[in-house]
């Protein structure tokens, strides 16, 4: 394996998004039941800087490639690339099960990123559901690291229970600092669980806006996107001032095959990160 | 009117059971409301009793628990800012079906349920505008309890 894929990084190939770069896993940490994180380290030259929302095709040589959000700190700069797996298939769950010093192949980042700029001197909504956190991850480290240039960050996350919230540990660190307010929900009543009960929707529906100065981050399920949009929209927020995060089966990562077809967009290319403006007419198609 | 009864009748407006009445209706309700806060940890109400008495969350979160055997008190809900607590007190059998608890240290206006009651029952023109206040927190509670239900976030695999 280390053969095909160090052969497929000659001199050359680096710009050619196409062939995968060979990566190295440095570090892997069990999320949930199904879910890992895993550091990976460029076996050679390294790909492209990332941005926050964008994702890579990250593939184990002889089963199948599938599209991972990049869920890691974009400050890193070590070349180094953090994705979030969850095991739903095949690929995925090879990759799931991948351990440090295994290789896998990357190819990207591909896609638009979370456009944080017209938030900047405004306050920040970040609400991911389920594995959905992943991708806003570095929207969040992003935020923390150059917290000067926003208001109010609010991060609502929703889970199915407890255990099964992405980055545990830094979502306790993250509530417990200043300058960053919390709300965890889970949607299943779990004895012990001290934070709230409820569906995402219902923390975002009490919340203090400051419409006319906030931008929204979303991911999740593309239900519960639109929940979420509708309320925002409900409170005054406008809809290009509201962004997600849209999953389909990316394929090329590029552009060409099509699979990823979204009425008239590409998401792999024009997505995944659109503002609402955009994905809601899409979205409200059926079987579009 | 009181200055601290006008203050609260401003207050009702912003929960969805009192937002359909006019100023005037407000006010009427607002002379049977009364501020309150409790201590983290504090019980409302426990699931059984006689229902009276509904509160509308300003500050804080309110739990609403069931004691599931093996399992202990377990949180179906939380209720936040914004939430009206208690529906039970006008349908019968007027007992609660949940016990409530301060989850956090919680402020809220507690309104007199029976007086509450007999003002629309007396008051067509107050009682509808209210029920249909009420309707609309309760239908937006079980929206939101139909969308836990479809377990959006389960694995693909356990579906």
């Amino acid at each position: 394996m280390r053969g095909e894929l160090a052969a497929a990084r000659s001199p050359g190939a680096a710009a050619d998004t196409m062939l995968p770069a060979a990566y190295l896993v440095t570090h892997r940490s069990a999320e949930t039941a199904d879910t890992a994180t895993l550091r990976l380290a460029p076996a050679g030259a390294a790909l492209p800087a990332f941005r926050p929302g964008q994702f890579t095709m990250l593939c184990r040589p002889g089963i199948g490639e599938v599209a991972i959000s990049v869920s890691g700190d974009p400050s890193a700069g070590d070349g180094s690339l953090t994705q979030t797996i969850r095991d739903v298939g095949a690929v995925s769950g090879a990759l799931y099960r991948a351990r440090p010093g295994d290789l896998i192949g990357v190819r990207g980042p591909f896609g638009t990123s979370w456009d944080m700029d017209p938030a900047r001197g405004d306050d920040l909504l970040i609400v991911g559901g389920g594995v959905g956190l992943a991708p806003l991850r570095p929207v969040l480290l992003g935020a923390l690291a150059r917290r000067a240039d926003y208001r109010r960050v609010i991060l609502i996350a929703g889970a199915r229970g407890p255990a099964e919230f992405l980055f545990r540990g830094q979502l306790s660190d993250w509530a417990a600092m200043p300058g960053l307010a919390v709300e965890l929900t889970i949607d299943r009543a779990a004895a012990g669980w001290d934070g709230t009960v409820g569906f995402v929707t219902e923390p975002l529906g009490r919340l203090t806006l400051d419409v006319a100065r906030t931008s929204a981050f979303l991911c999740g399920p593309e239900i519960m996107m639109r929940l979420c949009a509708r309320i925002l929209m409900s409170r005054g927020i406008m809809a290009d001032r509201i962004q997600v995060s849209l999953e389909r089966n990316m394929k090329c990562g590029v552009g060409l095959c099509g699979h990823c077809q979204l009425g008239p967009l590409l998401l792999c290319r024009h997505g995944p990160v659109l503002s609402w403006a955009q994905a809601a007419p899409l979205l409200a198609v059926r079987e579009l | 009117m009181t200055s601290a009864e006008q203050e609260r009748s401003d207050l009702l407006a912003g929960f969805a059971p009192f937002a359909r009445l006019s100023p005037a209706q407000r006010a009427r309700v607002a002379a049977m409301a009364r501020p309150v806060s409790y201590p983290e940890g504090t019980r409302l109400f426990d699931e059984g009793q006689d229902a009276k008495g509904c509160w509308l969350i300003q500050t804080g979160q309110v739990a609403l628990q069931s004691e599931v055997p093996g399992r202990g008190s377990v949180t179906v809900h939380t209720l936040g800012p914004g939430d009206m607590l208690g529906w039970s007190w006008l349908v019968p059998p007027h007992h609660w079906h949940f016990t409530a608890s301060a989850h956090t240290p919680v402020s809220a206006i507690a309104v007199d349920t029976a007086a509450l009651r007999a003002l629309a029952d007396g008051d067509p023109a107050l009682g509808y505008p209210l029920l249909l206040g009420i309707l609309e927190a309760a239908l937006a509670r079980l929206q939101s309890t139909r969308w836990r239900l479809l377990d959006l976030y389960g694995s693909p695999h356990a579906r």
